[in-house]
């Protein structure tokens, strides 16, 4: 009864998100006194599959075929429930990731297992129960789910669990399941992916601004800040929907939620509904010229001034601290 | 086209969070409840379809007879009708549960979720209920449209978007970009009222989870405020240790 955890490649790469779960995967095993066989599907070359064994996974299957060579939610989510019960795994572990949310819940409905969408912390047990804190209320609570049926997928948030080394040696097995038409019935037409830039929902570091840059031309400011801190950008919602930035910058309640270790908030209030999409960050650096932004009363650290001056300030200094 | 929009009744967006005294209840008193934003840009996005064609809008709930002002909200957007499937939702496999033995009865061309509920946050609805009608679903769609019976699909990934395309009856979680949110005029607003609204008993679903307690967030420490950008980064770097 091992512990099976997907892990979700992008074009043949591991990104964090994947030795997270492995690693979350392998604090389960090791407390039910088991082990953690991952899952691949699509084209990733041994080396990078033997990564996963660093972070605790202790058999690694890889399903490599053409037609699986693209993610599709269908034909993903029937290789990982016919591996979980070869593997006779009653518990999966996949991450919460944009795929992952519309690959979990066809997990779950296959194996009718107990889904725990979106969890922030490693789940305790009771007796065949399993408990695991989420957050709800896009942010502003956190809930404790149980669940009460015999198998259980676990989503687990991207940032949440951070890997932790276990080295183990793992084998690599090849699986070529049998594919229904059925499942393939959706084409992938194009995939764009802006490679050069940090992804938001993965970032460690956020540097976000709002309607207090005043228009798109004063972002190149707020970029080379990013820059120089490796970080991702983003926005409030309404300077998204006036076409300053595009809406895959948008946090907040009806945005993305980020849960960074630093998040850097700039001409913006902090209105609730932003709040809530940002709010679980570990730290918070405000900017703002009104010393009364409601923002500043949820933050660690705050600057009160004109960003258009400090901002690029603040890029020097960071630049000045990476070349000590 | 037949389209069934899903929307679920959840707390505004301003809504303070609290719980009753043992934290195993969200406390409803003075909240207001609205329709999930996303389930609203869902719901103009249907209606545009359907605009100037023989197509119908039906919204459907699953929840008790509280939620009957949202819904009456959600025809005076401009849905042709609405279905009420009269239980308390648990989780949102029941909820899929529902949802999926209801469609199957009917047959839709098109279902929109939206990509969460605001209030559970699950992001489950749509695929739960595209596995159970072993159908195409596609979670937090940014753009689609239709010609024929194709669909092309704009999803969003992390760090830019994929596009898709397969032929109707698709399930999507629709999120912000698809269309903006109509709001009721008040010709909407009159004929709302009218509007049939059908209440359905539950169908029988075993439970999987349940949420035992909530709690919410420890509230964070005094601001430290700051002159000067060089003393942010040794903070940052020596206190925080984010840098
Ligand atoms: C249903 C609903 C959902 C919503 N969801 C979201 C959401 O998900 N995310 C979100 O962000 N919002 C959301 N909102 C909108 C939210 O209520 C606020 O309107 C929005 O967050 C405000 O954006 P802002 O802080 O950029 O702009 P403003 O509130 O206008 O704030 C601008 C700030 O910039 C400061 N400023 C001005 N000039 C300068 C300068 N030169 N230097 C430094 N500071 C300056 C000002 O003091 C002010 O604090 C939602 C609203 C609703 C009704
Ligand atoms: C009084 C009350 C108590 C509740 N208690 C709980 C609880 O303890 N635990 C719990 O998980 N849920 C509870 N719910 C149900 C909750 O409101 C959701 O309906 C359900 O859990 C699905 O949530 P989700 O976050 O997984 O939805 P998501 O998967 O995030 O929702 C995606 C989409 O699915 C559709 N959808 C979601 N819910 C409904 C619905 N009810 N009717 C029609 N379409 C819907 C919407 O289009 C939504 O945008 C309760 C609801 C009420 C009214």
């Amino acid at each position: 009864m091992a512990i099976l955890v997907y892990v979700e490649n992008i074009e043949g790469k591991f990104k964090k998100s994947a030795f997270e779960v492995v690693s979350y995967a392998k604090a389960i095993a090791n407390e039910q006194s088991t082990s953690v066989t991952a899952l691949s599907i699509g084209n990733v070359a041994d080396d990078e599959l033997n990564k996963l064994a660093g972070f605790g996974a202790s058999k690694i299957v890889k399903v490599d075929q053409e037609q699986l060579k693209q993610f599709i939610n269908k034909a993903y989510a029937s290789v990982i429930a016919a591996a979980a019960n070869s593997e006779q795994a009653n518990i999966i572990v996949l991450s919460n990731s944009f795929s992952g949310k519309g690959l979990a819940p066809r997990v779950a409905a296959k194996l009718e297992a107990g889904l725990a969408d979106g969890a922030i912390e490693l789940p305790t047990f009771s007796g065949s129960d399993l408990q695991v804190k989420k957050t709800a209320f896009s942010n502003k609570a956190f809930a404790t789910e149980i669940i009460t049926a015999d198998k259980k997928v676990i989503a687990v948030n991207p940032n949440s669990h951070e890997p932790v080394r276990s080295e183990e040696t793992a084998a690599i097995e090849t699986l070529s399941p049998s594919v229904d038409a059925g499942d393939l019935n959706i084409v992938i037409k194009d995939i764009v992916r802006a490679t050069d830039k940090v992804s938001l929902p993965e970032a460690e570091i956020v540097v976000s601004a709002g309607r207090g840059m005043k228009g798109p031309e004063n972002w190149a400011i707020i970029e080379e800040l990013a820059a120089a801190l490796g970080a991702a950008t983003a926005c409030s919602k309404p300077v998204s929907d006036a076409g300053w930035r595009p809406h895959s910058e948008h946090v907040g309640q009806t945005g993305i939620v980020v849960s960074p270790n630093l998040y850097i908030a700039i001409g913006i209030s902090g209105a609730i509904q932003h709040l809530a999409g940002v709010s679980s960050s570990k730290t918070i650096v405000v900017i703002n010229k009104d010393p009364e932004a409601p923002f500043f009363k949820v933050a660690d650290y705050g600057m009160v001034g004109d960003a258009l001056e400090i901002v690029p300030k603040l890029t020097a200094a960071v630049q000045a601290h990476k070349a000590n | 086209m037949r389209i069934l929009v899903c929307i679920s009744h959840v707390p505004d967006t301003t809504s303070k969070i609290t719980f009753n005294s043992d934290h195993t209840e969200f406390n409803q008193s003075g909240v207001q409840f609205i329709i999930n934003p996303y389930d609203e840009i869902a719901l103009s996005r249907a209606v545009e379809l359907v605009e100037g064609t023989d197509g119908t809008v039906t919204v459907i709930n699953v929840g008790d007879a509280s939620t009957e002002p949202t819904i009456r909200k959600a025809l005076a957007v401009g849905a042709t009708d609405a279905v009420r499937i009269d239980a308390a939702p648990r989780d949102a496999w029941f909820v899929a549960k529902q949802i999926a033995h209801y469609a199957t009865e009917q047959s839709y061309d098109l279902i929109l979720t939206g990509r969460e509920s605001i209030d559970y946050n699950g992001s489950q609805v749509a695929a739960l209920v595209g596995e159970l009608l072993h159908i195409p679903s596609v979670s937090i769609v940014k753009k689609f449209d239709i010609q024929d019976r194709e669909i092309t699909i704009e999803r969003e990934i992390e760090g830019g978007k994929e596009v898709l395309s397969t032929q109707l009856p698709v399930i999507l979680g629709t999120a912000e970009g698809v269309t903006e949110p109509k709001i009721p005029n008040m010709r909407g607003i009159m004929s709302a009222r009218t509007k049939p609204l059908q209440v359905l008993p539950a169908v029988d679903v075993p439970t999987l989870s349940t949420i035992s307690k909530y709690e919410s967030p420890a509230p964070r420490g005094q601001v430290a405020m700051v002159d000067d950008v060089e003393q942010l980064v040794n903070l940052l770097h020596t206190k925080a240790k984010v840098l």
